[in-house]
């Protein structure tokens, strides 16, 4: 038995985390007032030196690398057809959905002058990743709302609907993969037009291709993360016999992707670096140790594997790690070449943590008002059946 | 036809007249800052014992009109990078990837734009040379077609070896610029990158962007393939498994 499996008095907690929400709520509210009405400098620590902050190294790229359980998923059982993975199907398309409207709500903050976002509709610059990364959010968000609005027709019985939904859904699926290939990748793309400016250590041709497997390891880390935080929360059992399979992919998917950025460093060179004294060495062998080599090796046991507790600390580093390689490639590996240190104002860390604790209370609540848990669906079916 | 700049640093004495003949040429406020800003444009800077001036290189290819999702920056044919603040949705994408630092942002402002040197357009427009060069007083910036430049510089080069490096900045940097540097002192002094590729840095996402069309068209086929071989089992293995509890 893991600490984590105690149980708690649940009201007690429901309590606690409904009053820290409300802090973070009211604190979300005057940052957003002071962000819209006196600006970026007001508000953060950025600086012409560093134009990106966490706002775009965490709210961005690790909202959009964590949805990623959503595509994986939805492939998984509507396209290769491994069917038993249906019951963590639903859970995981609402994080994939929650993070996506959270991306785009993180990005309204960010960009100078958000009111003028449909810009990138009418004016075109494909040679841009940015406007790549555009156009994916833009679609990938409205596929997620159709993916997602079947669990809401099924809730209405909206039957008609249902039938559209089941009529589109393999395109549907094709197109949400396809687009979320292209997003994840592209937002190791934008970086590639800085090999002057970003450290050795995190640039290369290939992070395109890393930040892709990094996404599908972090987004199957997620879904066993939130199996296990809703299980908590709303007292279901976890289902063990799907999480834990999982698990065994996310050893292969953190296999391949250490394997490849150490043969990367060996190639360039930039190996040699791992082991100097210097702060991008530590940073790098805190998100290569903890985020990719410890939770292998903790998987890779099948006692721990297969206990609760192990599975879900072994996924929860994964996610870690997931989350410092991104803030190290966006962060860390710029402070060098601009000569300055960057901190996030308390400020920009409201914004991030509000962002993650509205996530938090949108699930609980999507879980109490639609069918997203099979405990749920198996009623809502039977209800269907009997009418 | 393509205008340019030849900033010669060993001739530079800082006197800063290019800056406020800059800030009053642009309509931009006039207190003068020890940096480049949004709100100055061009700025000399005492680095590596010389006085360097600091202003948008006006890249042949530029790295900023590359990245720019709305393309808001754009190289016009007759040498200068220009910028539409209309178009720009403040993402910053241009400040990020600009090699040279130049694209500043209104971080005070609560409706942002970026700023940046535009090479007097309007100036050229009219066939006068930009005002900073207009008033140099030592002839540290000279105006003038790119490849004449690249001449003069050359020239500069070989009358007295002594007292240059034997480089001209911006002639290939990240794909070439139509700003020319001559200094005393290694360029890396200059609080210049000395480890910039030759080619255009939008190469190295087009590589992959160009790729976009390959990934949707055959990722579809793929994944449409794959979807309909597991399907097909999957009707196989319950007709045979149905076959098989009849057949006896």
């Amino acid at each position: 038995m893991s600490v984590l499996d105690v149980p708690r008095p649940r009201a007690g907690r429901f309590g606690f985390w409904t009053f820290a929400l409300g802090v973070v709520l009211l604190l979300l509210l005057y940052v957003t007032f002071m962000r819209f009405s006196r600006g970026l400098g007001a508000t953060t620590n950025l600086t012409d030196r560093f134009p990106w902050g966490i706002w775009i190294g965490f709210d961005i790229l690790c909202g959009v690398g964590l949805a990623a359980g959503a595509f994986t998923l939805m492939a998984t059982v509507h396209l290769f057809h491994i069917e038993k993975f249906e019951p963590i199907v639903r859970p995981t398309l609402l994080t994939g959905y929650l993070g996506y409207l959270l991306v785009c709500v993180g990005l309204m903050y960010d960009l100078g002058q958000p009111w003028r976002i449909w810009h990138a509709i009418i004016y075109w610059n494909e040679h841009s990743v940015m406007f790549e990364v555009a156009w994916c959010v833009m679609l990938y968000t409205t596929v997620l709302t159709l993916e997602f609005s079947h669990i809401v027709f099924e809730r209405m019985r909206w039957k008609t609907l249902l039938k559209v939904m089941h009529a589109i859904n393999t395109p549907l699926v094709i197109l949400g993969v396809l687009l979320s290939t292209l997003h994840q990748s592209s937002l190791g793309t934008m970086y590639l037009i800085v090999p002057e400016k970003l450290h050795p250590l995190w640039y290369t041709q290939l992070l395109p291709l890393l930040f892709y497997i990094s996404a599908v390891g972090a987004g199957l880390g997620m879904v066993i993360v939130e199996s296990y935080l809703s299980g908590r929360a709303f007292g279901r059992e976890l289902e063990m016999d799907l999480l834990e399979p999982l698990g065994r992919v996310m050893i292969v998917v953190l296999a391949i992707f250490g394997v490849l950025r150490l043969d990367i460093l060996v190639h360039s060179g930039a190996i040699t670096q791992v082991f100097q004294p210097i702060y991008e060495s530590r940073m790098f062998l805190g998100e290569f140790g903890l985020g990719v080599v410890l939770p292998i090796v903790l998987l890779s046991f099948p006692r721990v594997r297969r206990s609760k507790g192990g599975l879900v600390i072994g996924a929860a580093f994964a996610v870690l790690g997931f989350v410092m390689y991104r803030l190290n490639v966006s962060i860390t590996g710029f402070e060098r070449s601009s000569g300055t240190h960057y901190v996030p104002s308390w400020m920009e860390m409201t914004v991030s943590i509000g962002l993650v604790a509205v996530g938090f209370a949108a699930f609980a609540i999507a879980t109490k008002l639609l069918p997203i848990f099979p405990a749920h669906e198996h009623r809502a079916a039977s209800r269907v059946r009997g009418h | 036809m393509s205008h340019a700049l030849l900033l010669d640093t060993t001739r530079c004495i800082g006197c800063g007249a290019c800056s406020a003949a800059c800030k009053e040429q642009n309509g931009l406020p006039l207190e003068i800052e020890d940096r480049a800003t949004a709100y100055t444009w061009t700025v000399v800077e005492k680095r590596g014992g010389q006085n360097v001036r600091r202003m948008c290189m006006h890249c042949l290819s530029p790295t900023c009109a590359s990245v720019c999702p709305v393309g808001a920056m754009r190289k016009t044919p007759e040498g200068p990078v220009l910028y539409d603040s209309k178009k720009c949705i403040g993402c910053r994408y241009c400040i990020q990837a600009c090699p040279f630092d130049v694209p500043k942002y209104q971080w005070d402002k609560a409706i942002p734009v970026v700023g940046k040197c535009i090479m007097c357009a309007p100036r050229l427009a009219k066939g006068l040379p930009t005002a900073c060069a207009s008033v140099c007083p030592t002839g540290a910036t000279t105006f003038g077609e790119r490849d004449e430049l690249i001449a003069i510089a050359r020239k500069r080069i070989a009358a007295t070896p002594k007292k240059y490096v034997d480089h001209i900045y911006g002639l290939d940097e990240a794909g070439g610029t139509s700003v020319l540097l001559l200094s005393g002192v290694p360029f890396g002094q200059l609080g210049l990158r000395e480890n910039l590729p030759k080619r255009p840095l939008g190469d190295l996402t087009w590589q992959v962007l160009s790729h976009v069309p390959d990934i949707v068209t055959m990722g579809g086929a793929l994944l449409y393939g794959i979807y309909w071989i597991t399907k097909r089992r999957e009707y196989v293995q319950r007709i045979e498994g149905h076959g098989g509890e009849e057949r006896p």
